[in-house]
């Protein structure tokens, strides 16, 4: 079972290591009420696959939408929601806080990738 | 972040070392730093901080941005003693999300109908840590009352790295135990080591309340004191 985001991580690293495009999400800052502390994760690869949490449910959507381009260019991003942000109509927090989520590939190097290949 | 730094990351997770992951924000830069390595590095101060509090944070040093990506083994509870005690303290320590294991040879008191869903070793002291191994996020709690059963533990414990070692007992039992220690080489700082009487001074009496009293000293020990006294 994965429960907690330790085993997140060695999940990103499985997916990775399987010649998967591997993308992982941070929660690296909360205000006010969020649903999962800082060090949250969520895992997503190239096809949309997911696992672990940096919401509720709320933003999982948008933020596996990111990565696919995070994966795509290898180009970090930080994502914010919340009721303050400009896409809070689209993608808010029901809870009222914000998140800060830091969205980066997992870069596998050339031999391994060739390995894999 | 780079596939290798990913793995050694998960890597000294499974050996039950503590890391912190160092991102610059701004670049994306990373690097991993293990705990051995924590004083030399330019950020020691915070990545000590965040460590003892087991916290991933973001932190901003002379303007730049960086998150601290916080890897603490999750800690644990070894006892010697699948006594009353203990059978109060393991629901206690699932609510607090703190592993716990209990050794004890004598398999009268290590039963699984004692100790629903606990991990049990039937072994002796030493020959158990010997498999398990102690480290700096292992609290050693004696709780046997028994000479035979306790001392080998005790002994481990002290010669490890555990965030907290306590024993059971009075304090006349103390004072013979800590003769016994010496005797084994143990000098006044290893012993001192040893909390005894054992847990907060809560006035604690039944099984349950010395459970209670126990679990909040080593939360204490592991998080250290946050409020200072007015």
């Amino acid at each position: 079972m994965i429960s907690t985001d330790t085993d997140i991580l060695s999940l990103a690293e499985a997916w990775a290591r399987s010649g998967r495009g591997v993308a992982l999400a941070t929660v690296i800052e909360t205000w006010g009420s969020a649903p999962r502390p800082v060090g949250s994760h969520l895992v997503i690869d190239d096809e949309g696959n997911f696992q672990g949490s940096v919401s509720g449910g709320c933003v999982e959507g948008a933020v596996v939408e990111e990565a696919a381009e995070v994966i795509g260019d290898g180009k970090a991003r930080t994502l914010e929601f919340g009721v303050a942000d400009e896409t809070a109509w689209k993608v808010g927090l029901s809870c009222g806080g914000r998140i800060r989520v830091y969205v980066e590939r997992i870069l596998v190097e050339r031999i391994v990738a060739e390995k894999v290949n | 972040m780079e596939l290798s730094i990913l793995s050694a990351l998960n890597a000294e997770r499974t050996a039950r070392r503590a890391s912190v992951l160092v991102t610059t924000i701004a670049s994306g830069a990373q690097r991993l730093v293990k705990a051995a390595e924590i004083a030399a590095d330019p950020l020691a101060e915070l990545l000590d901080k965040q460590l003892r509090m087991a916290k991933s944070a973001m932190v901003e040093v002379e303007g730049a941005q960086y998150f601290l990506t916080v890897q603490a083994p999750h800690p644990r509870i070894v006892i010697t003693g699948a006594v009353h005690v203990s059978q109060a303290m393991a629901p206690m320590a699932k609510l607090l999300d703190l592993d716990l294991v209990i050794i004890d040879p004598r398999t009268a008191f290590a039963t699984p109908e004692r100790f629903p869903g606990v991990r049990l070793l039937t072994e002796w002291p030493d020959e158990a840590i010997a498999t398990i191994g102690l480290d700096g996020y292992t609290a050693f709690v004696a709780l046997t009352h028994d000479p035979k059963v306790d001392d080998p533990g005790l002994e481990a414990a002290l010669r490890s790295d555990c965030f907290y070692v306590g024993a059971l007992g009075s304090r006349k039992t103390h004072a013979r135990r800590i003769e016994r220690l010496a005797a084994a080489g143990f000098d006044e700082t290893a012993t001192g080591r040893i909390h005894a009487p054992i847990g907060l001074d809560i006035g604690a009496v039944s099984p349950a309340e010395i459970a209670l009293a126990i679990l909040a000293e080593i939360v204490s020990s592991l998080r250290g004191p946050r409020r200072k006294p007015a």
